[in-house]
């Protein structure tokens, strides 16, 4: 399966929402605006001519300095003719809500619990939007960049000496 | 829940002999049957992609370890081959044989204690006495390799920290000769065993069709008739060079799943072999002076290698922009890193696919309507390990 072929179809039928198209890493990647994530995602998994129904990995991450910090991206695989890609979606931080997938995808359902444990994302319609490897009255997502690996008050280690 | 009927609800774990591991089941059960499940994870969550964030490249390596611990060789290789990718360091035939001895071998501990344990959980200790020894050899050989046993931290960016030694050689071919004799004695107790054909044989079962939907890779997937093989589809470290068998099973039950890891044990052994064989002249690393530690000598002897030495320790090399998703056949399944890197000295993201954190999902489906005693041996038979579980 080309590329080009994926980039007309996606074009063809989202246009202005396909935001963003990478050619330049090892997979094909999209950021797509985040309303119509589901609708592309379905699309991908249930075209005929596209036929990626395999989620390989849906994971957060977060850009402080971005217009959209928090993203999802989602890893998908055809598994028929061995073709990957990488699907992107920002929201903000103060409302960042992201349609679920559980509903294509069963293995979604702890990845973005997972996601929503670390980064804080709302994943709307999944069936059990809580914690998942942190304590359930944690009042904040670890994995925002805001967050330091370390207590900042320690006195005992000075970050100069190791490079940081 | 009906209102003239009363529910047990039994809790599975978190330290329960039977689970190996520490993650929890709440069972509801009716009588002996299984109604329902709910899988509590996290006990022995570790914050890795947390910490990743802040540390240099090679620094990483101890993290993978602690993954999946019964087959660390394949997480330390596969992150290594990641930062390979991002860097496009290409690797020698060497580097790429002896990573795919190493990792075999890595693949055989793995499966032997997934499928001995199975036999356990059945009742029956000797066979996971008979291969336990078996493991230990590999063990040994971690040791002459990196020096570690169980969490390895084997190999350096661009290779590996030195060359097999004759002595890891000799106890490899040692292992190669011995382990076939041992494997056929597990299998006479166990794979024709009417006992445990009647405890295995539909027990636990899932469809092709659900597994794919539940993002099941590895031994589990086959088990449920789908081919799915990192190492063939995406060929790695000159896995292409090679021939081998991809077992496939029809049921995606307990006895399944037992006899595509029993098979695969073979297959590993035929590759190990073969690339001993085969293994080609050359070094055992790439020259990448950025991120390969020169040798001890030429620190104290000579400028050059003094300063790489000085930039690696303290992590001032600088590594490109991009982001890069590379996967490796684990012994569960597909294990993915998917690695993000803004320029700096550390991943700005690093995400890691464990395949065990994504299939256990799939458990109480599996065991919803069998006894409990099914559902121990369908969670030993899927290989849940709380180190992939929980990161």
């Amino acid at each position: 399966m080309e590329n080009s072929f994926i980039i007309d179809k996606l074009n063809k039928a989202f246009g202005e929402d396909i935001l963003q198209t990478d050619t330049s890493s090892d997979i094909l990647s999209f950021t797509v605006a985040c309303p119509v994530i589901h609708e592309v995602i379905t699309f991908l998994k249930n075209d005929e001519n596209m036929d990626f129904n395999f989620l390989t990995d849906l994971c957060g991450i977060h850009y402080p300095d971005r217009g959209l910090p928090l993203g999802v991206i989602y890893h998908l695989h055809n598994l028929r003719e061995n073709k990957r890609l990488r699907v992107k979606t920002f929201v903000t931080t103060g409302s960042p809500k992201v349609p679920t997938m559980t509903d294509l995808f069963s293995s979604a359902n702890w990845m973005e619990r997972e996601t929503f444990d670390f980064y804080g994302i709302q994943f709307e319609g999944h069936p059990n939007m809580k914690r998942i490897l942190n304590v359930e009255y944690m009042d904040f997502f670890p994995m925002r960049k805001e967050y330091p690996l370390e207590d900042p008050t320690r006195e005992d280690k000075d970050d100069r000496y190791f490079g940081r | 829940m009906t209102e003239d009927k009363q529910y047990t609800t039994l809790n599975l774990g978190p330290t329960h002999p039977a689970t190996h591991g520490i993650f929890q089941n709440v069972l509801t059960l009716d009588g002996e049957q299984i109604i329902d499940a709910e899988q509590t994870i996290g006990y022995i969550h570790r914050a890795f992609e947390k910490i990743a964030e802040h540390r240099p490249y090679y620094q990483i390596t101890p993290l993978t370890d602690r993954l999946n611990y019964c087959s660390s060789p394949i997480n330390n290789l596969g992150w290594f081959m990641t930062v390979e990718k991002l860097l496009g360091v290409k690797t020698s035939k060497r580097v790429d044989y002896m990573r795919i001895i190493l990792m075999e071998l890595a693949r055989i501990t793995d499966h032997l204690i997934c499928n001995s344990v199975i036999g356990v959980d059945s009742g029956a200790l000797t066979g996971f006495i008979y291969v336990f020894q078996e493991r230990e050899k590999v063990y040994e050989i971690y040791e002459e390799v990196s020096g570690a046993r169980l969490t390895t931290n084997m190999g350096r960016i661009g290779g590996f920290e030195r060359d097999l030694s004759l002595k890891a050689v000799k106890k490899i071919r040692e292992f190669l000769d011995h382990l076939p004799k041992v494997l056929h004695e597990f299998e006479k107790l166990l794979m024709r065993n009417r006992i445990f054909m009647d405890r295995t044989i539909g027990v636990g079962p899932i469809t092709g069709e659900r597994a794919l939907n539940y993002g099941f890779t590895g031994p589990n997937l086959r088990a449920a008739g789908v081919d799915y093989d990192v190492r063939v589809m995406t060929p790695y470290s000159s896995y292409d060079d090679f021939e081998f068998i991809i077992p496939v099973g029809t049921q995606g039950d307990t006895y399944d799943r037992f006899c595509v890891r029993q098979q695969e044990v073979w297959e590993s052994v035929k590759l190990v072999r073969n690339a001993l064989e085969n293994l080609p002249e050359g070094n055992f690393h790439e020259d990448v002076p950025q991120f390969y530690l020169p040798p001890k000598e030429a620190v104290y002897s000579k400028m050059e290698a003094l300063i790489w030495h000085f930039k690696i320790v303290m992590g001032e090399i600088d590594v490109p922009v991009g982001e890069v998703y590379h996967s490796v056949e684990g012994g569960n399944g597909e294990l993915g890193f998917y690695l993000v890197s803004d320029g700096g000295r550390t991943p700005f993201r690093l995400h890691f696919r464990r395949p065990g954190f994504i299939y256990y999902q799939a458990y109480p489906e599996m065991i919803r309507g069998g006894v409990l005693s099914d559902a121990i041996l369908t969670m030993s038979s899927m290989n849940v390990i709380a180190g992939e579980l929980d990161a």
